[in-house]
């Protein structure tokens, strides 16, 4: 039987140090809702996730009661709306209109974000999707709730450069037209090289073609419950460190798969996958940049900071491999800067710069995330950093993303407020040389070499 | 069986034990194991508990005794299905 000294630690982990599940994501297949007929294309979309998801918040809400375990977020993410969309939308604007359904359809069913309003174009783009991906700007400017993400490349297939160019006018424009809410509609766009097709995290959920009609998908946290058991350990060895790390992990991961399974049941949706991110907030205490200093370091971002990341990252793996029957998604420590409170202060310190960021996407899952830069930051900039990252990605056959945020008309040194999970973010300096004549050569970059496995 | 742990934490006081467990008798439910300590100077108490007899909606029950905890003993009173205590614990 349980003791009364694990049941004491597991709700501290709970009521002190921000365990929870950050969200419990439905992936739904709107692929049957295909049609050439816009209105009927809305109409089935809208019909199809009210009626799957109808439960999911209620659902979530007996499960957090019963197990007493918060469950920060319920969430839905779609097919990618280019693929549900390319025979009815003949234009932008046709985009949109789905983009409002979705809005609607989540409002409805009470979750606060819906991913999916992506476009997958590694290798090229259709028509549809071209259409889909110049709609983002104003599909974020109307909807509150809609996430979007476009996957730009892969180890499989290269880069689509094209798209990368694309894609830095696309934030732009996005920034300009939410820029009286500090260009929130950034916040809720992000850029992929290798996009898995079952995270359950945002703005980069979307529900993969090669998944079943409808999947549960579960994001755990707990930075907090890391940093705390890494206090007892201070200054021990770092096969101590690991060993603790990778313990924690898996009493973590545990939670999130009880929680899978659970809604799973509930909601006769079946268990995809627990994604074993450490995703921070920028509440205190719950900060992966807070472990690192619990680790040794003064900062994030001071020299050991990334061999920092990449134990923590693969200890993190190996303690929840254990504890799932099925992990995916994106799984890793996530780092963004304007959702961890640790990672701001690190940046106002000057301990933390865009370049050591990247440096420290190569051993992290995702990339760079939630970076507000200047708002006069130029497309082709914003471009040659994507075309980077996704170099990141494509070489070391990982997942990299981007979602950067040029805050309109702000400057290095002011602060970007977005507000509730999102967080703030100081905007961060941006080399100022130009890549104008690099990102503007077009076409693709080829796959790798050591994509040929076959 | 399904079974839950109930958990007490606050400042140590007469009664505490006795009025919890009429509660549970109100409720049919069936305690199985109770066990107490003393961490950092707050009372902790725990029980396990059979919630196969229990006459209400488990969410109301829980409700009920959070109230009795926070009005009449002064303390946090939690009560929380085991699986999530034996899946974090146990392999």
């Amino acid at each position: 039987m349980i003791t009364i000294h694990e049941v004491i630690e597991t709700n501290q982990m709970i009521q002190q140090e921000n365990l929870d599940v950050r969200t419990i994501t439905v992936g739904i297949s709107l692929l049957d809702c295909i049609s050439q007929d816009l209105e009927d294309v809305k109409q089935q979309v809208y019909k199809k996730i009210t009626e799957t998801a109808k439960n999911l918040v209620a659902v979530g809400g007996e499960i957090e009661k019963e197990f007493g375990i918060p469950i920060v977020n319920k969430r839905i993410s779609v097919t990618p709306i280019a693929l549900v969309g390319g025979a009815a939308c003949r234009c932008p604007e046709d985009f949109v209109e789905l983009a409002k359904t979705l809005d609607q359809a989540a409002v409805a069913v009470g979750v606060n974000f819906i991913g999916g309003y992506s476009a997958l174009v590694a290798k090229g783009m259709t028509e549809a999707e071209e259409n889909l991906i110049r709609s983002i700007p104003e599909a974020l400017r109307v909807t509150e709730r809609v996430c979007s993400s476009v996957n730009l490349g892969s180890t499989k297939t290269g880069i689509n450069m094209d798209a990368v160019r694309l894609m830095g006018e696309v934030i732009r424009e996005t920034a300009e037209l939410t820029k009286e809410r500090d260009s929130l509609g950034c916040a809720k766009l992000v850029v992929f090289c290798n996009a898995p097709d079952d995270n359950p995290f945002m703005a980069g959920a979307f529900h993969g073609v090669t998944e079943a009609d409808a999947i549960i998908n579960v994001g755990v946290s707990g930075p907090g419950v890391v940093k705390k058991a890494l206090e007892t350990v201070r200054d021990t060895d770092f096969e101590t460190l690991c060993e603790t790390v990778k313990k924690t992990a898996f009493k973590i991961t545990r939670v999130g798969q009880l929680v899978a399974k659970e809604a799973s049941r509930r909601l006769q949706i079946p268990f995809g996958i627990v994604d074993l991110s450490l995703a921070p907030t920028p509440a205190i205490g719950d900060s992966i940049a807070e472990i690192f200093e619990e680790m040794g370091l003064e900062r994030a971002g001071a020299p050991g900071t990334t061999a920092a990341l990449a134990l923590l990252n693969d200890q993190v793996k190996k303690g929840g491999v254990m504890a799932s029957s099925s992990v995916g998604g994106l799984s890793g420590a996530f780092i963004p800067v304007s959702e961890d409170h640790g990672m701001i202060q690190a940046v106002r310190d000057g301990a933390l710069t865009l370049e050591k960021l990247e440096a420290m996407t190569c051993v992290c899952s995702v990339g760079l995330d939630m970076i507000a830069v200047p708002g006069d930051t130029p497309a082709s900039t914003i471009s040659g950093i994507i075309a980077d990252e996704m170099a990141i990605g494509m070489i070391n056959q990982k997942t990299t993303a981007v979602r950067l945020i040029p805050v309109i008309g702000k400057q290095v040194g002011e602060m970007a407020e977005f507000g509730g999970l999102l967080g703030y973010a100081p905007i961060m300096p941006v080399n100022s040389f130009s890549c104008e004549r690099f990102i503007h050569r077009g076409g693709r970059i080829p796959a790798p070499i050591h994509s040929f496995k076959n | 069986m399904k079974r839950a742990v109930i958990t007490v934490v606050g400042k140590d006081s007469v009664g505490i034990i006795a009025k919890v467990c009429t509660f549970l008798a109100e409720h049919k439910i069936n305690i199985l194991d109770i066990s107490q300590t003393i961490v950092q100077g707050f009372f902790h108490m725990m029980m396990v508990v059979d919630l196969s007899g229990m006459t209400a909606d488990f969410s109301e029950m829980a409700d009920g005794l959070a109230r009795l905890g926070e009005e009449q003993l002064g303390v946090k009173a939690q009560i929380q299905r085991e699986e999530i205590f034996d899946n974090m614990h146990r392999i």
